[in-house]
């Protein structure tokens, strides 16, 4: 079976996001006012062969966990459809 | 005063890291118990991070005091040397091992942040970095991530700061596989009279914060001592923190612009410890007080506590005092730089430190009492010569047979990770932004940047053999100071000071203490006979591997900074063979002596042997004679004989233009012992033939030992008459090696 | 002709370009502030160089949020009234995020921040830019980026090709062009270009670098007196 997953990878909420709060504060350049936070991260789309749902979710999770994201700076979930 | 319900009781103040005694100390400095932010701040300030307090007996036997010294050393943020013109170089080397451990890219990159901080704080421009690196296995795949995280890590925080990284140096050992080392330096460059002090002041001044706002970064410690430690608490614990170098920037261009516009008093970076050691040190420093409200403080995260806010280590923010009326003219600089900038407080008469929430007291503590010089403790340990000493003195250099195929060897010894091009990781930092950096295309052994709008440069290296140091710390750190400056020396420079970073194991080990002990003793002997005073820097102790249940300490690692002046910078001297033909001398005597040299290690795996001959006459000689070749303008390279011997040294001043060279070794010295020994003052010259009559000249007059080895070829090399094949197939070697173990190419 | 330096915030190669320009080249040069709203004092005989560095610390993209900046609009003006504008680095990712030049500049094929001298063929001479070189020039200038891969899409590469405006390609020393000799993966080894009135000049490497005989080359000047002398002689 062919699945489809949707990875999102965000920084861990307590720590600084230099990259967000930059763009946070320029939004004002084009005019968009009320902005309270901005925080950015990564979104990762894996077009994978597996046996069944359960087996897709174990081998994205441990892509999430091993290479796409470092558990030490960031959290990942994922969404998984049949594609 | 703001009583928490339950006072803290030794178990905590233990969880804390203070000891009874320490615990003891605090009760009867504050003549009450302390309440349990009271508590966290002696604990931090009381760290051996903070205080030195197992390292500052020896420290202060170091030569502190020299006539270019502008500020003593430990005065200030860094040290302060004058360079003529109206001009002074500021420049610190510090560790940031343990972070970068954790999480290799953040922790390299808040390290090089700090160090640039320190420079910065005292109004100087940073205008260089170097770094000195000490990894494990390159082979392993744990080791190979954290060698990538660093080094992008130190390149994405100086590339974007804008200060280029001119040099540096690497170590592979496997005593690093647990613990690496990653040690940063910075060199600025101040006007006379633009410098700023660390300092309060005078009472009645205001105090500023300026940058990053606060988080709970690096708090951990405290966190897990107190008593309401909740879930939440401890899932809102970033467990790294992240640099921000743009911030930093900002920072480095409104600080400055500020002292030009005469509107700092004081200024003092925020590293360690944060609010509580940056108030406490300029509150002690001018034997004042601060008033202190911790609810001004701009915070990233929701609902902190006072003793977070004043622990907490964020990066790219600074502690600022001015005199009341100056407030506006920093408030529009900081401003114009997107800044961030906050009063929480003013400069009493004290000797308290007052830390309030809004109205409510929340510590009140002595500042004197928190500062090394002031009530910090101070230590001084047992320790006992170390066990493995036996082995190094069992060690005969005639215990090594002389290989039978000398070309097969020298292949395989020249491809050690420790020989060869670090290439791979130094094209990953910008080396010439600032326009200063002579050497990126003109290498010499230490790093070269001109000052502009004078005549000068300014000479960079870093240095330590670790492997030296293990095997006899004394003599080991001579020679990590010798190269140091004979490194500057070669390059055309006059050594003018020194920093140092100690990476040592746990100082509770007495054999770590005695390498410790005696590593201070050997630095300090040769910084008093280069005159080259210690200027500052910083120790790092708990460099450790845990191999079962043994704990095993790092190679003793002191890592020296050292800075020198070319008053010419048209003396700058490249290391580099210019011309076929030109002839080449060894300076300096080979002594029979293969001790501690990459060779033994790497071919006949030799883990103790002793230290290799130095004697530092031999090397002021040595140095004197350079000094005075330079200055004649009759030498076309001057290259030192470090790691890996003189057959290293050959090949490096040979690849830069795809020379060769011909040669014969002296008589006398096994072909190995000439070619990879590694005993110490020696150094590698290359003259034109026209030279060679005033260079041998001068070489006899001042009574140096040397050796016509042979001439500059096209690019084939031989050796006793033994073909040793062409320079480019061993520059592909030493070019790509460590590329190939990195990115897995074969 | 005056020289006006742009400084944004993460600018670090700004004081570079200004030594070069002043102290070197003789020239006047001033610094232009990123909150400035105009060009006042500035004539389309003068010149507004976009420095390297990391403006904004490159965050989200490259030149991105510098793009945003009041002074942009200015420049674009500036530029579209005839005004030369020249984006180094940094300042070229600042140009084409800004529209002012086609393309844009990707992550190295590599991944990794690069900082070593490469060399560059003069592709074009006749642009105020490049007139005092000669097409087929070889210069030795460094490179420091860590996204510096010049795309656009074929359409678009078709274009710059036809109307000459490829300024510069990477290639060995001794001029040819080839994939080994691309140090960032740059479509058809792309370094510098222009826009179509040729006024507009974009560069991944860093002239301002090589201009000093104490750094050891001086390869960059060649292009300074280039926009010196192409102002003298339309005086």
């Amino acid at each position: 079976m062919k699945f489809l997953a949707e990875i999102e990878i965000m920084p861990h909420k307590e720590l600084l996001d230099p990259q967000g709060k930059t763009v946070a504060k320029n939004l004002k350049y084009i005019n968009i006012d009320g902005v309270e936070d901005v925080r950015i991260g990564k979104h990762i789309k894996i077009t994978l062969e597996a046996d069944s749902q359960d087996d897709a979710t174990e081998k994205v999770k441990t892509a999430c966990e091993k290479v796409l994201s470092n558990p030490i700076m960031e959290s990942f979930h994922f969404t998984l459809s049949e594609a | 005063m703001q009583v928490n319900d339950v006072l803290p009781d030794l178990v905590t103040a233990k969880n804390l890291g203070l000891t009874e005694d320490e615990f003891e100390k605090i009760k009867q400095i504050l003549g009450r118990h302390p309440n349990f932010t009271e508590l966290s701040i002696y604990a931090v300030m009381w760290s051996e991070h903070c205080s030195y307090k197992n390292s500052i007996k020896y420290l202060k036997t170091l030569p502190r005091d020299g006539k270019k010294l502008l500020v003593a050393a430990g005065e200030e943020n860094a040290g302060l040397i004058d360079i003529g013109d109206r001009l002074a170089c500021a420049f610190k080397i510090e560790s940031h091992n343990h972070p970068s451990a954790l999480e290799p890219f953040q922790g390299a990159a808040t390290g090089v942040g700090g160090i640039h901080r320190d420079i910065f704080t005292m109004g100087a421009r940073p205008i260089a970095s170097l770094n000195s690196l000490r990894f494990g296995n390159i082979e392993t795949p744990h080791m190979q991530r954290l060698i990538k995280g660093v080094v992008s890590g130190i390149g994405h925080y100086g590339n974007c700061f804008g200060v280029p990284t001119v040099g540096g140096e690497i170590f592979f050992n496997d005593c690093y596989n647990q613990n690496i080392l990653v040690n940063a330096m910075s060199v600025g460059i101040v006007k006379h009279g633009e410098t700023v002090s660390a300092t309060a002041a005078k009472p009645g001044n205001l105090v500023l914060i300026v940058g990053s706002a606060t988080g709970k970064d690096g708090i951990h410690g405290a966190t897990f001592a107190s008593a309401d430690l909740t879930e939440d608490s401890a899932e809102d614990l970033p467990a790294v923190q992240v640099g921000d170098p743009f911030q930093e920037k900002l920072l480095l261009e409104a600080s400055l612009e500020a002292i030009a516009a005469n509107a700092v008093d004081g200024m003092q970076d925020m590293g360690a410890a944060g609010i509580t050691c940056s108030t406490s040190e300029m509150s002690a420093k001018a034997g004042l007080g601060m008033k202190i409200d911790l609810s001004k403080v701009p915070t990233r995260q929701k609902n902190m506590h006072a003793w977070e806010i004043l622990l907490s280590e964020s990066q790219e923010r600074m502690l600022v005092v001015c005199e009341p009326g100056k407030e506006k003219i920093l408030f529009d600089i900081y401003d114009k730089w997107d800044l961030e900038c906050e009063i929480i407080g003013e400069v009493t008469e004290g000797p308290m430190l007052e830390f309030y929430e809004g109205n409510t007291l929340v510590a009140e503590v002595p500042a004197e009492s928190l500062v090394l010089g002031g009530g910090a403790p101070v230590y001084d340990r047992e320790y006992t010569s170390p066990e493995y000493l036996e082995k190094i003195k069992a060690f005969k250099t005639s215990s090594i047979p002389t290989p039978d195929d000398i070309v097969q060897t020298a292949k395989k010894v020249m491809s050690s990770p420790n020989l060869v091009s670090k290439r791979w990781i130094y094209e990953q930092y910008d080396s010439m932004v600032r326009t200063n950096t002579v050497t990126t295309n003109a290498p010499s052994d230490a790093a070269v940047s001109y000052v502009k709008g004078t005549s000068k440069a300014i000479a960079m290296t870093t240095d330590c053999n670790p492997a030296y140091v293990f095997a006899d710390p004394f003599k080991g750190t001579m020679i990590a100071v010798s190269e140091a400056a004979r490194n500057i020396v070669c390059s055309g420079g006059e050594p003018v000071g020194v920093t140092n970073c100690l990476n040592f194991g746990n100082p509770y080990n007495p054999e770590v203490y005695w390498q410790f002990v005696h590593a201070i003793k050997g630095m300090g002997e040769a910084c008093r006979r280069f005159e080259t005073p210690v200027t500052g820097g910083n120790v790092s102790f708990y460099n450790q591997s845990q191999i079962g249940n043994q704990t095993i300490p790092v190679y003793p690692t002191p890592t020296i900074g050292m800075v020198g002046i070319l008053e010419d910078a048209s003396n700058h001297t490249t290391l580099d063979f210019k011309n076929t033909k030109d002839i080449i001398y060894l300076l300096g005597q080979t002594q029979n002596d293969l001790g501690s040299s990459e060779y033994i290690r790497s071919i006949y795996n030799v883990e103790y042997s002793n230290c290799p001959y130095f004697n530092i006459d031999d090397e002021i000689k040595l140095h004197d004679v350079i000094k005075k070749l330079i200055k004649q303008k009759i030498v076309s390279s001057v290259h030192d004989v470090s790691d890996g011997g003189m057959l290293a040294t050959l090949l490096e001043s040979a690849f830069v233009n795809d020379k060769g060279f011909k040669i014969d070794t002296e008589d006398n010295i096994r072909i190995d012992v000439a070619l990879f020994g590694e005993s110490q003052s020696r150094a590698i010259i290359s003259m034109s033939e026209t030279n060679e009559a005033r260079i041998q000249e001068l070489l006899l007059n001042n009574n140096i030992p040397f050796t016509r080895l042979g001439v500059v070829t096209d690019g084939e090399i031989t050796v006793n008459n033994i073909d040793f094949g062409q320079i480019t197939d061993w520059k592909k070697t030493f070019e790509t090696k460590i590329e190939n173990i990195l990115e897995h190419k074969s | 002709m005056k020289f006006g330096v742009v400084v944004f915030p993460g600018s670090n190669c700004d004081d570079d370009m200004i030594h070069v320009l002043g102290d070197v080249m003789k020239s006047e040069v001033v610094k232009v502030w990123h909150k400035d709203t105009g060009l006042p004092g500035f004539n389309t005989s003068d010149c507004i160089v976009l420095p390297g560095g990391f403006a904004y610390g490159d965050y989200l993209r490259c030149g991105a949020l510098a793009g945003l900046s009041p002074i942009m609009s200015a420049v674009k003006d500036f530029a579209a009234k005839g005004g030369m504008v020249v984006g180094i680095c940094n300042g070229f990712q600042v140009l084409c995020e800004a529209g002012l030049l086609p393309g844009v500049l990707l992550a190295n094929s590599s991944q990794k921040f690069i900082c070593k001298n490469i060399h560059l063929k003069i592709e074009n001479n006749e642009t105020p830019f490049t007139r005092l070189t000669s097409k087929g020039d070889v210069l030795k200038i460094p490179i420091a980026h860590a996204e510096g891969r010049y795309y656009a899409d074929e359409n678009i590469l078709g274009q710059l090709e036809m109307n000459n405006q490829v300024l510069f390609r990477y290639c060995s020393p001794t001029g040819e062009v080839a994939d080994e000799y691309n140090p960032n993966g740059a479509s058809r080894n792309i370094a510098g270009i222009c826009n179509e009135g040729r006024n507009v000049f974009g560069m991944m490497p860093h002239p301002e670098r090589a201009s000093e005989e104490i750094l050891g080359n001086t390869d960059g000047r060649i292009l300074f007196e280039s926009l010196l002398n192409h102002v003298l002689e339309s005086a």
